[in-house]
């Protein structure tokens, strides 16, 4: 048996935490809101500036679940519906016409939705198991097969399971860590409500 | 529980069969041609499959389905594998993939660029009753889909899967790994002293994984996919995600690096990809072991490329085949390492295919024959 331990949910600039509300941010805005939250945090780190929105959000998610946790072998399964759809129009933008011809490298590397992964995994030192999922909607039934999987197999001793939404303007991340004990058991039923 | 690879098929520049793949990179070809994009790109060196030749192969397939490209070389792909493993109600489709259907933003289409819209259409198309799991994990994606493959079938979630990889040769991915400066003005040289940097490719391919035992197929005895949280663009000089995922592959499959008799490594043929590697492979003592890169037989299949030179891997395998690794000529790493200048026969019982790739990602997986 293994439970949830900590889950976030973060949408419309307002950040629930264990189910309660921890942050109402004045702005919806998303690019607003992430930069105060992430200025509210004791926790510098200039990179945070450079990410693309979905990392930014992935950040953020991960730094509320994680900001007091010790253990480092901890597997990170993100996953979402549009990969990384909202950076990739940027670099199409780039590139759509020949007469404005303007590729950046700094845009490209966000084209791949694992890069949200990488920054978690750099940010909290986390040399483990990750794999970017992506799903029309969240897929409760093979990821709590798969979570229990990693953990039972000793493939990790704690997994971090994230979907992260970050499309034109919306934004959604409901973020939660799976370990031996916790508050909430690891169930279909809870993770449904969890990533609702 | 033991998890079995049975069938496979490629879509490539170099065949549409398994066996015509193999017998190509057998024979020398390469795919990696000069070909012209677009007036802002211009000319590169690239693998890119005959439109003609795959039109003609799909219609011996479906002769009036008209969907994008990706979906066609999907069900291409996946046709002759379906055909000899036919769908159960328990079946799972797992697809490794990149970019998907990206091609469909330079024509304004957004809808039609979500993943999942693609693999749901192949999930119906071929019958499937189960949600498709969907790997977009850069350029380890096709490892890490046979890794997941494994690791839900063991988890009981399901008895059997097919994983499919594709990806496309497409302005959107050319232009941003020359934005990079990544890219090879020549067919690439993976750790040859001269290498300077990638060819993209575009490939499909697919297997069929189970959890029943046939003495003909392979048994998926490790895998590990270990971050390594070191930068996102650039891998790890050490190699310490690479060594991590080895070591853990070789755990799990409780071999050791003397029972290694051939590696399928990644090789791009950039200077730190390849460097990376070879600290990797030393560090773990398998410097000696002969190993291969195949990107100057098919350039960079991004999201296929781990599928596909895995099933390359395991007609090594089966044949005791050593494929030659295309392109180098003289060591070019900081350290040495045994790569393959010669097609020679050797007998192979247990072989390592890695992968690396942005994010920092990678991924390790020990592949075993039956017989």
């Amino acid at each position: 048996m293994y439970s949830v331990s900590k889950y976030i949910h973060i949408e419309n600039g307002i950040i629930f935490e264990n189910g309660k509300q921890i942050v109402d941010s004045n702005t919806t805005d998303f690019s607003e809101f992430i930069k105060q939250v992430y200025r509210n945090f004791e926790h510098i780190y200039p990179k945070f500036y450079k990410m693309d929105d979905l990392c930014k959000l992935a950040y953020i998610a991960s730094e509320l679940v994680l900001k007091d946790e010790t253990e480092k072998d901890i597997a990170l399964l993100f996953s979402n519906n549009e990969g990384s759809l909202d950076t990739d129009n940027k670099h199409q933008q780039s590139i759509q016409n020949s007469n404005a011809y303007f590729p950046s490298p700094a845009v490209f590397v966000y084209t791949l939705p694992n890069i949200a992964i990488g920054e978690v995994s750099i940010r909290h030192q986390l040399k483990s198991e990750s794999a970017f999922f992506i799903a029309s909607e969240y897929q409760t039934d093979y990821m709590h097969k798969y979570t229990e999987h990693l953990l039972r197999t000793n493939k990790a001793k704690k997994v971090l399971c994230g979907w992260v939404h970050c499309l034109n303007g919306a934004y959604k991340a409901c973020f939660y860590l799976v370990e031996t004990n916790g508050i909430l058991e690891h169930n279909n039923q809870n993770i449904k409500q969890i990533t609702k | 529980m033991a998890v079995y690879i049975h069938s496979s098929n490629c879509i490539s520049p170099l065949g549409f069969t398994t066996k015509d793949n193999f017998q190509a990179l057998l024979s020398g070809r390469s795919a990696i041609e000069k070909i012209f994009i677009n007036d802002a790109i211009g000319t590169i060196y690239a693998g890119t499959i005959n439109n003609q030749l795959f039109d003609a192969h799909f219609q011996s397939i479906d002769t009036h389905f008209n969907g994008s490209q990706i979906e066609k070389l999907l069900i291409a792909a996946l046709y002759s594998v379906i055909k000899e493993h036919p769908v159960k109600p328990d079946s799972v489709l797992i697809f490794s993939t990149t970019k998907g259907n990206i091609s469909a933003l330079a024509a304004n289409q957004l809808n039609d660029a979500f993943i999942p819209k693609t693999i749901h259409n192949i999930n119906t198309y071929f019958g499937f009753k189960t949600e498709p799991v969907v790997i977009s994990n850069a350029c380890v994606s096709g490892v890490m889909a046979l890794s997941i493959a494994k690791r839900l079938i063991e988890s009981g979630a399901f008895s059997n899967a097919f994983v499919v990889a594709a990806d496309e040769l497409t302005p959107f991915v050319i232009s941003g790994f020359q934005s990079f400066q990544a890219m090879s003005n020549e067919v690439c040289k993976p750790y040859d002293k001269n290498r300077n940097g990638i060819n993209l490719g575009e490939a499909a391919a697919a297997v069929y994984v189970s959890d029943t035992f046939s003495a003909n197929a392979i048994t998926i005895a490790g895998e590990a996919n270990i971050n390594d949280a070191n930068h996102i663009s650039g891998p790890s000089r050490t190699g310490e995600g690479l060594v991590l995922s080895i070591e853990k592959a070789l755990k799990e499959a409780q071999k050791t690096t003397t029972d290694i008799d051939y590696i399928s490594a990644h090789g791009t043929a950039t200077l730190y990809n390849d460097e990376m590697e070879a600290i990797a492979f030393n560090r773990m003592q398998l410097q000696n072991v002969p190993l291969n890169s195949l990107k100057a037989y098919y350039g960079h299949t991004l999201g296929a490329s781990g599928l596909l030179e895995s099933i390359v891997a395991i007609e090594s395998l089966k044949t005791n085949t050593l494929v030659p690794s295309l392109g180098f000529k003289e060591q070019g790493t900081s350290q040495s390492i045994n790569i393959i200048t010669k097609q020679e026969q050797k007998l192979l019982k247990t072989i390592l295919k890695t992968a690396s790739g942005f994010g920092g990602s990678n991924s390790a997986i020990v592949l075993t024959k039956n017989k």
